[in-house]
């Protein structure tokens, strides 16, 4: 057997990856017909929230479809309900996520046609949907979206997972997406380790907290929101909330000038 | 029709993020093959760029009784190799009606591994446990399946840091009067911690939580130790 400072072989870099990928890339820029995969994109919704406390899991996500820098849709809603355990959250391509949001409620009309009662917890929409987020991303045709799923299993527990456009996926307290992981998820864990057992009532005033911040620092975001809880027995989705909000602080802070 | 625009605008002029299908999430394993057991350390931090995605990921798992897979690097990938693994384990199984070696577990896994050669699955892979002869054994592998096993080794974002240091500790490299003794549980799972708590100083991508996995003949016992978690 080779000594103890023999590296392996053929140690793949990044880099070798990178420049392959950059390879296949103009080999389909060099095909010249229209592009049919997302290669940006271009309506865009900004950070969902979503935060698990003692009885219940809390969703939040605001109202706006960007067209890059145009505020270019108010009123469209990126919190959907899968069923009576699950809410899901779209960051990312608006398009992408009708797409998502049509591939989940054929799915559940297929669960509910068998008729025995049997749906999906939130578990599984979200081990399906990093499924269908990673097969897209192998064939190099991602949607490109980074979706929260809220809910409870079947146990009803409260549940809470990311998923991202590329599949990486994992389960946590609290999840942002976006600009809000930078802004809204240092909040979150604060807030969650001062208090730990956090009621859903609790968890909404702080996911409205959250967004305001947002609303002041992201700037493609919208003082208008929507909140989805999912409780023991039921999910719902509110109708969207406008913040107050106050701007007389921008006067405030010094030193920037 | 004639082509108005010819050589020079192929590309779009605004396209300029391209979709690249790894990320690094960071991630550390540390395993060391003792006589009769071995130890596997890993850490429970999941990054993406300057963020922290998750402080609490396990990117240990249990295959066998007496065997872990600990992988670290794409998280996507990590999920799916895992996801595979599970399902030829359940199918080895369910075949020979016992469970599978961990020199057979490696085999496999390198396999795995070089079927996907010319699109990795971008993850470091270190498999620990007792081989047939009930003797501690640490098999570790690139992301393309060129795997070796070994009496120790570190993996993933912190490796450079803690290889050197394996290498002094436990290989006793360059030390003409060294005089090893044999490993015993207490002193490499001591040494594992610290080993941890030193890399989450200098690497990012290392921290919030070491989960320790000591593996013999009696099983798998696992503890959590906290580590630096900014």
């Amino acid at each position: 057997m080779a000594g103890m400072y023999t590296t392996h072989m053929h140690l793949p870099r990044m880099v070798d990856m990178k420049e392959k990928v950059a390879e296949f890339w103009q080999e389909e820029a060099s095909l010249s017909q229209p592009r049919k995969h997302t290669l940006q994109p271009i309506v865009t919704g900004t950070s969902v929230l979503g935060i698990k406390c003692r009885d219940g899991v809390v969703v939040a996500a605001d109202t706006l479809g960007s067209y890059g820098s145009l505020a270019r849709f108010r009123d469209i809603s990126r919190l959907m309900k899968v069923n009576d355990s699950t809410i899901i959250g779209g960051f990312g391509d608006y398009a992408d996520f009708q797409f998502i949001m049509k591939l989940l409620e054929q799915q559940t009309i297929d669960d509910n046609v068998v008729g025995d009662g049997v749906y999906r917890d939130a578990p599984s929409i979200h081990n399906w949907l990093r499924c269908v987020l990673y097969n897209r991303r192998s064939k190099m045709n991602p949607l490109w979206n980074t979706i929260v799923v809220a809910g409870r299993d079947f146990a009803g527990k409260p549940y809470l997972g990311y998923v991202d456009k590329i599949g990486v996926s994992f389960t946590d307290k609290s999840v942002a997406t976006g600009f809000g992981s930078y802004i809204a998820q240092p909040m979150m864990r604060k807030a969650m380790e001062e208090n730990p057992n956090m009621s859903v009532e609790e968890a909404k005033r702080l996911m409205e907290r959250c967004l305001k911040v947002l609303f002041y620092r992201d700037c493609r975001s919208l003082n208008r929101f929507q909140i989805g809880v999912v409780t023991e027995t039921e999910s719902s989705i509110s109708d969207p909330i406008s913040a107050e909000t106050d701007w007389s602080i921008g006067a405030n802070p010094s030193g920037y000038e | 029709m004639a082509v108005l625009v010819d050589e020079g605008y192929q590309t779009h002029p605004t396209v300029q993020h391209r979709f690249f299908p790894y990320a690094q999430n960071g991630g550390t394993v540390v395993a060391v093959a003792g006589e009769d057991f071995s130890v596997v350390g890993c850490d429970t931090r999941l990054s993406e760029g300057y963020s922290i995605l998750s402080r609490d990921v396990s990117k240990v798992r249990k295959m066998t009784k007496s065997g872990l897979l600990g992988c670290v690097g794409f998280h996507g990938d990590v999920l799916t190799l895992t996801k595979m693994l599970d399902a030829k384990m359940k199918q080895y199984k369910h075949t020979h009606g016992k469970d599978m070696s961990c020199e057979a577990m490696a085999q496999m896994l390198s396999s795995t591994l070089y079927y996907r050669r010319f699109f990795p699955y971008w993850v470091y892979n270190m498999v620990a446990g007792i081989d047939n002869n009930g003797k501690g054994c640490v098999f570790s592998y690139d992301p393309v399946g060129s795997y070796e096993r070994e009496t120790y080794r570190a993996c993933g974002s912190a490796s450079a840091i803690i290889q050197p240091l394996l290498d002094n500790q436990l290989g006793y490299k360059n030390q003409s009067n060294a005089n090893p003794a044999p490993l015993t549980r207490d002193r490499v799972r001591t040494m594992v911690r610290d080993i941890f708590a030193a890399a989450s100083e200098r690497d990012i991508y290392t921290g919030d939580e070491v989960e320790i996995s000591v593996i013999d003949a009696n099983g798998i016992d696992t503890q959590r130790f906290p580590l630096r978690s900014d």
